[in-house]
């Protein structure tokens, strides 16, 4: 039998400010996701697993990096459970232990997007696509709608910059 | 907002403009943080978010246009509210102590208080004989923290009727577009949005109308389908029933032109 970390639970209601002791695995959440099909462990069953202390097996799913917290779940859940803040608080405990991340692709775009607003104070769309790409070694894949977007003028060439930058830059500092 | 769906963000302030409320961008705003901050670190987001809250004018309601940026920064107030420990963090970061009061609206609100059939005079084009379902994506969506909070269904078909134009049933209009997973798992979400824009085609509407930016540029840019119907902003529409005549720096960023729908019904000439 599998060793249970019986403190997991309370580690994740920790970070999460959820109680989320209060499933009753009605699976209300998972059918409901729009992306539970692609997850190897769904919502329902991340929230069973820390419940029950299955940490090695939460921290390795990718149930918690395919959730992009659209809300849908926390709001049909009949027992109000703020089911994404359950999955960030999962995807942060993988984060800080470094592990394996299951979805490198969801973590390098996310990382991207805070590299550009640690860098601006705002997102630059076009320079976060290409260095998401290039950490994703993949130049060429949607090269067709980065072209047609820029003919469109929906990405800008040029970054635009909070003037206050430090009062940013320093929350990313404070982080790592 | 301000690149990616310029058309929004100018149709937007074209449209109070033309009902007499005028917009004053908040300066020097910063990123709320977006999904990437809460996927990866809570405190970071919460510090992004409160940082636009410390800089608005405490007198004046914040406005906000995108439901993403409006959950965040409404969460990050109503967190801080509620706990005496990070109204210190606040005003320790910002120099400024935080504003309990400070109001924090989606436009929204502010809409759903306007009686549009009282405003005939200003409707120069009504929208009529335009069929359109309408697309929430996750915005009416919440965390059960604010759940109790007024909700929106049905605005978007209210208004777009009163307008005359013509609101279809149909079942995809709360499903998620997939945000950021558009980018990190496209063929993942192709399927996802050619699914709600074939069930908005065979509803028999003409468009989809969303008051989403992000929901917009990902049902055009990941939609494989061969026969497509545009995704126009909210903003955009209720412009036009005003009569601007300012759409044509709109409609040539869509990817799906929607610019023969409108000629037909005569809305752009």
């Amino acid at each position: 039998m599998k060793s249970c970390d019986t403190n997991f639970a309370k580690e994740v209601m920790a970070l999460s400010k959820t109680t989320l002791t209060r499933c009753f695995s009605c699976m209300t959440c998972s059918s409901g996701c729009q992306f539970q099909h692609i997850m190897d462990v769904k919502p329902h069953a991340i929230i069973r697993m820390v419940q029950t202390g299955f940490r090695e097996e939460a921290l390795q799913a990718s149930g918690p990096w395919l959730c992009v917290g659209c809300n849908t779940c926390s709001t049909n859940c009949p027992n109000a459970i703020d089911i994404p803040a359950v999955m960030d608080a999962v995807r942060q405990i993988a984060i800080k232990e470094n592990r394996r991340i299951p979805e490198p692709n969801v973590n390098n775009f996310h990382n991207a997007v805070l590299n550009s607003i640690k860098r601006y104070g705002r997102t630059h769309k076009l320079e976060i696509m290409m260095r998401y790409k290039l950490v994703q070694r993949d130049l060429f894949s949607d090269m067709d709608i980065g072209l047609r977007m820029l003919a469109k003028r929906k990405l800008d060439l040029r970054a635009s910059k909070v003037k206050e930058l430090p009062e940013v830059k320093k929350l990313f500092n404070k982080a790592s | 907002m301000k690149t990616s769906a310029k058309e929004n963000n100018e149709s937007l302030k074209e449209f109070f403009k033309k009902i007499n409320i005028n917009l004053v961008e908040l300066p020097d705003w910063s990123c709320c943080g977006s999904s990437s901050a809460h996927c990866v670190d809570s405190e970071l987001a919460h510090d992004l978010a409160t940082r636009n809250l410390a800089i608005a004018p405490p007198d004046k309601p914040l406005l906000v246009s995108c439901p993403s940026c409006t959950l965040r920064l409404k969460q990050a107030h109503l967190h801080t509210l509620h706990d005496p420990e990070l109204q210190n963090r606040f005003h320790e970061k910002w120099g400024v102590p935080f504003n309990p009061n400070l109001k924090i609206v989606h436009y929204f609100e502010l809409l759903k208080d306007i009686d549009f059939h009282s405003l005939s005079k200003e409707i120069k084009k009504p929208l009529n004989g335009l069929k359109f379902v309408p697309y929430y994506g996750c915005m009416l969506a919440r965390p059960p923290e604010m759940r109790h909070a007024e909700n929106y269904h049905n605005l978007l078909e209210s208004i777009l009727t009163s307008l005359g134009a013509t609101a279809l049933d149909w079942g995809s209009g709360s499903r998620c577009c997939g945000t950021f997973l558009s980018v990190a798992k496209p063929d993942a979400i192709t399927p996802i949005v050619n699914e709600i824009i074939q069930n908005g085609i065979d509803t028999g509407a003409d468009c989809l109308i969303t008051a989403c930016s992000m929901c917009q540029l990902n049902l055009e840019i990941r939609c494989n389908l061969k026969q497509q119907i545009p995704t126009l902003h909210f903003s955009e529409v209720l412009s036009l029933a005003m009569g601007t005549n300012k759409y044509k720096r709109w409609f040539p960023r869509h990817l799906v032109d929607p610019t023969p729908l409108l000629t037909r019904l005569g809305l752009i000439d």
